[in-house]
């Protein structure tokens, strides 16, 4: 009942070729076939945008793609992201990954890897953006843990440190020393004085 | 409390901290940016199978057969497993053991587990579930809690534990404190109101999974996503009749949890009783409609609350009566019916308290912990009340909040032990930052500030079963190459208690950050600690680990003297190097100190422990909610309300909150942020719901409105540090207690802004347009959907 095809892709610059059901997914081919297990799967129907690859650089929902349709296409994977990086002459983590990391954004890191290439993407074609834009931008990515502060001083964060410029200090902030106040009374259950 | 438990609030070398307290790096941080981390759903072994659930499609029914012959005999199934094969009930609180794996002659919800197949693959078993026939006799549902009180039969529970259940009560809790009765008569002014809470659920990303190995000679191997290992535990000894030693269970990393991955769930019981019959690798991981059935997320509650102040704002005493929408098992419910009182008694002096609370079973997906249990949902009532009584005696919020504050160092009216109280200063710091002075009550017709305080526990000494063991443990082991592995049972859920661990240890060998290594929550590598609940990790397991590292340190400190023929007291350990603090020339890196004592004392390890002190009152009940120490939280919100629309927007939110000391800003930080996100997200757009057949109302995250980016306004952490006597270093909980004001500083903004007072969550735009309509514009003070009678004796007078 099930027919299984095979699959030319290209990902991460790597011509593979794989076979899977012809009603696989992308994210399935890239997860189960290939062990590319960064990219998650949140939702499986495109709500969620865990599963968020690039596809010739633009952000598509690898859960809502069928594999085929990515034949003869650039699949980029957040597993890509550092050898590329490597390859341009940088060292250890994109700059988008490393700065997720300094400024808090991975709590529990599962939407992360799609928010990452979301955020990614639109740095590559708007390289200062704007909070709004980021915001418009990672629409499509549910972050659950982190409130999405932390994530949007890390976009920023990039952009500004590839600008030259002394990213902004982050919103939160730490008040030390908080006064110590007198215990009006000491009082025990019931409402008795102790 | 061992002496031993108690560290002191100082840094471990000299008067300043290396590690603790810099914004640094989490441990798996990188290994989640790039791809790396691996999640339960990622573990893949050769020639496992896959699992599938078959679920009722009943709220509540007998089960009359079931045949899975058909199933059975499908190609490439190889197991199905059904309620008679898993018997044994089990829950997380052992006094209320009322669920099975697989339901054993009824369902009590839409989405009860009834089966399970194992397959070659997932398609495989999803024709399997298909063939399986269930025969069912549909019994009379109970949606609505008022009506599951009023009505003993049908039962949705008979018995649990060997004891009958009365009616449909899953847990009856009531106490006084004082003479509430006298307190309110005394009163110079009364509010009486109503209120309520929808249901709300966690909605983590990662879909709950597991995946279970059977060894050859019987050993099972369970990778799960569950936020307790040790219950999972202990769980499946239970269930599975097997002995503890022959279980191993893995917490991987996991993608979020708030309380929703607590409970031990049916596809542990499943994976594990198919890999133990087809001798395979099995698999189980839920589609995201199964996770919003199987919820136990924040119970729904009916309040009325009575408050009674004197004219100078000072509470004379508050009284509760809460009815709590269980859903259809215990789960953590004795927990929580107990939580939805016993946790309201600060940051405000309650000279009189009474609180009568009432869990009843219905036939929905289960209730649970979600952030902030049990005391989210009296928090929001309590605050709304009480903005109410300022309103009414012409006090300003922040200042009744001022009056009222019960100071640090005291005990509550039912018995809390308060040690560090930072109260004061959030709410100094959330007045100033927000403009307070200058705008509430000035802003334009549509837009208001409000005001909330709260307070939250940072572990509690009830153990979930009784024992004398410690909560938490901890083992050290160091290496020559000067890596230290620390092996800990707490499960960091994203909230970074292993980055907690890491740089506690730093700080107190001194060694390099990086050089830090945390393996954790595997059963049979760490020692046990009790897992992430109740905001316990960073106080318990940060005190277990300052006194493992201080045991290690002892000895690598009286080698290192004994080598270079000093007093011991002159030698430190920190940055990554030893020295003789008074001839600072004499340093070599820590590795070579370690291999100097290693010489001297052989293979170098610690164990480290922690256990609460004798805390709560003396009285049943008087345990729970008692906690080692308490954080305290004050929230001023600003609301944009569409008078058009009825939507209401949140363009900016200050939370300011008492941790004790934190242990990593950004993670406290990411903490009091997620925190508030997480409570105006489920007051404006989110509802856990079912329609009159029992079926969810939307149980995919596009219905299930979660935010995103777009519709989220500045959040602004402050971090007050109150330092704590007894916390690591004086650190207290973060991960919870920045939610609860949330909630209720949002309702008080909607009514500066447009005058009504909404009693009712969520505040949609229905509820607004409605509240609007009915009350007619800013200024009326009028109520929504309920009634709120005041009596003022001095106007009667």
């Amino acid at each position: 009942m099930r027919r299984m095809r095979s699959l030319r892709l290209k990902v991460n610059g790597d011509e593979v070729e794989v076979g899977a059901p012809d009603h696989w997914t992308l994210l399935e081919v890239l997860r189960y076939r290939l062990g590319l297990i960064g990219s998650k799967q949140g939702c499986d129907k495109g709500d969620c945008g865990a599963c968020t690859v690039l596809v010739d650089g633009a952000p598509v929902l690898s859960c809502l793609t069928l594999a085929a349709l990515a034949e003869g296409r650039e699949v980029t994977t957040i597993e890509g992201l550092m050898p590329a990086h490597v390859a341009r002459g940088g060292a250890g983590a994109d700059p988008v990954q490393d700065a997720f990391d300094r400024c808090g954004a991975l709590q529990c890191g599962f939407c992360q890897p799609g928010m990452m290439l979301s955020a990614r993407a639109l740095l590559d074609r708007t390289p200062f953006p704007t909070r709004e834009e980021i915001q418009q931008a990672l629409a499509g990515n549910l972050c659950r843990c982190t409130g999405y502060t932390q994530i949007f001083q890390a976009v920023e964060q990039v952009a500004a440190e590839a600008a030259g410029i002394e990213p902004a200090e982050p919103t939160w902030a730490t008040y030390r020393e908080a006064g110590q106040q007198p215990s009006p009374r000491a009082r025990g259950v019931k409402g008795e004085d102790a | 409390m061992a002496a031993r438990d108690n560290h002191g609030t100082g840094a471990p070398w000299d008067d300043a901290f290396r590690v603790v307290g810099q914004p640094l790096r989490k441990v798996d941080g990188l290994a989640k940016a790039t791809g790396q981390a691996l999640y339960a759903d990622d573990v893949q072994l050769p020639g496992m199978l896959h699992a599938k659930i078959l679920r009722s499609p009943h709220a509540h029914a007998r089960i009359v057969s079931i045949d899975a012959s058909a199933a059975l005999a499908l190609p490439g199934v190889h197991a199905v497993i059904t309620g008679a094969d898993l018997p044994i009930r089990y829950g997380v609180i052992p006094w209320t053991p009322d669920e099975n794996a697989l339901a054993v002659d009824k369902v009590r919800f839409v989405g009860d587990e009834v089966a399970a197949v194992a397959a070659v693959d997932e398609d495989t078993a999803n024709a399997a579930l298909d063939a399986i026939e269930v025969e069912y006799e549909p019994l009379h549902a109970f949606l609505d809690p008022r009506e599951a009180l009023a009505t003993p039969e049908p039962q949705i529970h008979a018995d649990i534990r060997g004891k009958p259940v009365r009616g449909n009560v899953s847990k009856h809790v009531e106490l006084e404190f004082g003479d509430v009765e006298a307190a309110l008569a005394g009163a110079d002014l009364v509010l009486e109101g109503e209120y309520s809470f929808h249901g709300s659920t966690h909605a983590p990303i990662e879909p709950h999974c597991a995946v279970a190995q059977v060894s050859a000679d019987g050993l099972l191997t369970l990778w799960s996503s569950t936020q307790i290992t040790h219950y999972v535990h202990r769980a499946l000894a239970q269930v599975l009749e097997l002995a503890p030693e022959r279980i191993r269970v893995i917490q991987p990393c996991l993608g979020g949890a708030f309380g929703g991955k607590s409970d031990p769930f049916a596809l542990e019981f499943c994976v594990a009783l198919l890999a133990q019959r087809t001798g395979r690798p099995v698999k189980m991981l839920w589609t995201r409609e199964e996770v919003f059935y199987a919820h136990r997320g924040r119970h729904p509650m009916q309040m009325q609350y009575r408050c009674g102040a004197k004219s100078n704002g000072r509470i004379t005493g508050v009284d509760a009566r809460i009815l709590i929408d269980g859903g259809s098992y215990s789960s953590f419910g004795l927990v929580t019916t107990y939580y939805s009182g016993q946790l309201l008694t600060g940051p405000y002096d309650f000279p009189s308290y009474r609180f009568d609370s009432t869990r009843v079973f219905t036939n929905k997906p289960p209730c649970g912990p979600k952030r902030g249990h049990g005391s989210v949902q009296p928090r929001f009532a309590f605050e709304v009340q009480f903005d109410e009584v300022a309103e009414r005696l012409g006090i300003d919020p922040i200042e009744i909040r001022r009056v009222n504050f019960q100071g640090d160092d005291t005990q509550t009216v039912n018995g809390q032990r308060i040690t560090s109280n930072g109260f004061l200063r959030c709410l100094d710091l959330v007045e100033e930052a927000s403009g307070w002075k200058q705008r509430r009550g000035q802003l334009p017709y549509g837009r208001g500030l409000g005001v909330a305080g709260s307070m939250y526990i940072s572990g509690t000494n009830y153990p979930v079963y009784p024992n004398d063991m410690p909560q938490a443990g901890i083992q050290l082991k160091l290496d020559r190459s000067g890596v230290v592995t620390v092996f800990t049972g707490g499960n960091d859920i994203g909230q970074g208690s292993n980055t907690v661990v890491r740089s506690i240890v730093a700080e107190e060998l001194g060694v390099a950050y990086d050089h830090v290594r945390v393996v954790a929550a595997d059963t049979d590598l760490c020692p046990v600690d009790l897992g992430a609940y109740s905001s316990r990790i960073t106080f318990m397991v940060g005190n277990a680990t300052i006194d493992a590292c201080r045991k290690l340190r002892h000895q690598i400190v009286t080698a290192l003297a004994e080598a270079w023929e000093v007093d011991p007291r002159r030698i430190r350990l920190m940055e990554g190097r030893a020295f003789d603090v008074e001839d600072p020339d004499r340093t070599v890196p820590t590795r070579e100190a370690f291999q100097v004592a290693e010489a001297r004392f052989d293979t170098l390890g610690s164990t480290g422990s922690y256990n609460t002190p004798q805390l709560g009152g003396d009285y049943r009940g008087g345990t729970i909610g008692a906690s080692p120490a308490y954080s305290f939280t004050a929230h001023v919100v600003e609301v944009d309300v569409d008078v058009e629309t009825g939507i209401v927007r949140v363009p900016a939110a200050w939370c300011a909150h008492d941790c004790g000391r934190a242990l990593n800003p950004t993670l406290v930080a990411g903490q009091i942020e997620g925190s508030t996100y997480m409570g105006l997200a489920e007051a404006l757009l989110e509802e856990h719901g079912v329609n009159r057949f029992g079926l969810h109302r939307g149980p995919s995250l596009l219905d299930y409105r979660m935010p995103t980016s777009l519709d989220v306004g500045d959040i602004h952490a402050m971090i007050v540090e109150s330092v704590d006597p007894e916390g690591p270093y004086g650190a207290k909980e973060a991960g919870e207690g920045p939610l609860h004001g949330s909630i209720p500083a949002l309702a008080n903004a909607i009514h500066d802004a447009i005058g009504v007072r909404l009693r009712h969550l969520p505040f949609t735009p229905g509820t607004v347009l409605r509240a609007l309509r009915d009350q007619g514009g800013k200024g009326e003070g009028a109520a929504v959907g309920s009634t709120a009678a005041a009596t003022s004796k001095r106007e009667a007078r």
